[in-house]
Parts: C-alpha cells; sequence; structure tokens
C-alpha cells in the first residue's frame, strides 16, 4: 500500500488551509425595519417578508 | 451531474414518507399554514396542488380520491367546500413557501408554507392567539401578585424584603 514518505511541515499545512477562511455572509437590509437580514428569508426582527408575511415576533421583554 | 436524483426522500422509508406527507398535506389543509423544514415544504409541495386540483374538479371521483389520500374527513370537506372554489381561476402554484430561520438543536433550514389567500383566516388565527396569550398573562401576573401579598402577610419582614428584590 502506498505510504507518505515524509512528514509534512506545518508552512506545507498553513499553505494547504491558505484557502480554508470562511466568508462573512452577505446580508440585505429589510425594506419594513431597515435592520439588516439574509436575503430570500422573513425578517427575523419585524416579521416581514415582500410587504407582508407578518410571522408572530415576541416583543422584546 | 445531477442526474436522477429527483423527489426528496427525507431519510424515511417509502411507507414512512408517504404517511408524513399526507400529514402534512392534511394538516396544511385544515390550518392553511403549517412550519416544517424547507425540504419538507418543497417535498409535500406537489401532493398539496394536486389535492387542491381534485378540489377544483369537485365531483365524486374526485372526492374518493382526495378521501384516500387525506387522514381526515374533515381535510376532504375543507378542501371541496372552501379550498377547491378559492381556486377556482389559478393554473396551480396554491402555495407560498418563506423561509424563516433555523432550528436551535439541529440547525434545520426552517420555513412555513401556506395557501394563497388565507391570509385572512391567518390573521384571524393570530389575533385570537394573542388574545389567549394576554388573558394568561393577565392571569399568571394575578396569581403572582395574590401569592405575593399573601407571603408577605404569612412571613413578615424577610419575605417582604426578597420580594421587594424581585420586583
Amino acid at each position: 500500500m502506498p505510504n507518505p514518505k515524509r512528514r509534512h511541515s506545518a508552512a506545507r499545512r498553513g499553505n494547504r488551509r491558505a484557502h480554508d477562511a470562511m466568508k462573512a455572509h452577505s446580508l440585505s437590509e429589510c425594506p419594513n425595519c431597515h435592520e439588516r437580514k439574509l436575503p430570500h428569508r422573513a425578517c427575523p426582527k419585524c416579521g416581514y417578508y415582500k410587504g407582508r408575511e407578518v410571522l408572530d415576533v415576541e416583543e422584546a421583554s | 451531474m445531477r442526474h436522477k436524483e429527483a423527489g426528496w426522500k427525507l431519510g424515511r422509508n417509502t411507507s414512512h414518507r408517504r404517511s408524513l406527507l399526507r400529514n402534512l398535506v392534511t394538516s396544511l389543509i385544515v390550518e392553511e399554514r403549517i412550519e416544517t423544514t424547507v425540504p419538507k415544504a418543497k417535498a409535500m409541495r406537489p401532493n398539496v396542488e394536486k389535492m387542491i386540483t381534485l378540489g377544483k374538479r369537485g365531483d365524486l371521483s374526485a372526492r374518493r380520491l382526495a378521501a384516500a389520500y387525506l387522514m381526515t374527513r374533515e381535510a376532504v370537506d375543507k378542501l371541496f367546500d372552501t379550498i377547491g372554489p378559492r381556486f377556482g381561476d389559478r393554473n396551480g402554484g396554491y402555495v407560498r413557501i418563506v423561509r424563516t430561520g433555523w432550528n436551535k438543536g439541529d440547525g434545520a433550514d426552517k420555513a412555513f408554507i401556506e395557501l394563497l389567500g388565507s391570509e385572512k383566516v391567518l390573521d384571524e388565527k393570530r389575533q385570537k392567539r394573542a388574545e389567549t396569550r394576554a388573558k394568561r398573562a393577565a392571569e399568571t401576573k394575578k396569581a403572582m401578585e395574590e401569592a405575593e401579598a399573601q407571603a408577605k402577610t404569612e412571613s413578615g419582614a424577610e419575605a417582604g424584603e426578597e420580594g421587594e428584590k424581585k420586583e
């Protein structure tokens, strides 16, 4: 069976991981409450989507 | 290439999946809106639309086909009496799926699925829910106040201090 011949150095490991970084979500603005929200989703702050679609949002207590 | 992979299996065998979808469709017809996961909502959509098409046909044969699929008599009656006529002039696209967020435990992508034109019914339902919630809140508040008053009168200064701290 094929086996590794050499141990990989830390630099090699780091180079491999150079492309593994996570990207921030792109957020859109809720047209109703102007909070930033995920696109294509009902706004978790005010419960609106496309002008209506009210979800029951608990008032902050 | 994602060929020959149409549909959703939902991690279930055939009978389990069929039961799940029948339950979901029945609930949606009775409740007008249900909250579920995005894949389940998408998987049930064709079945819902087929049922509504039966509801629009409205004859005895259609009624029997619907009764064979839906779980309750109530759902069949509602499908033929109110939902079928409502969609008389629309060809398909009877439901709306809106993504909402994620489950806390397993991170499942949640959405609600609702029948179009159910806004009025849903608003009424929401109002009723709000009313019962307000009533319950008022009751608990009253009960708490009573209990607090009782504690104060019963065990003097110490309990009184505690009650004040909580406030």
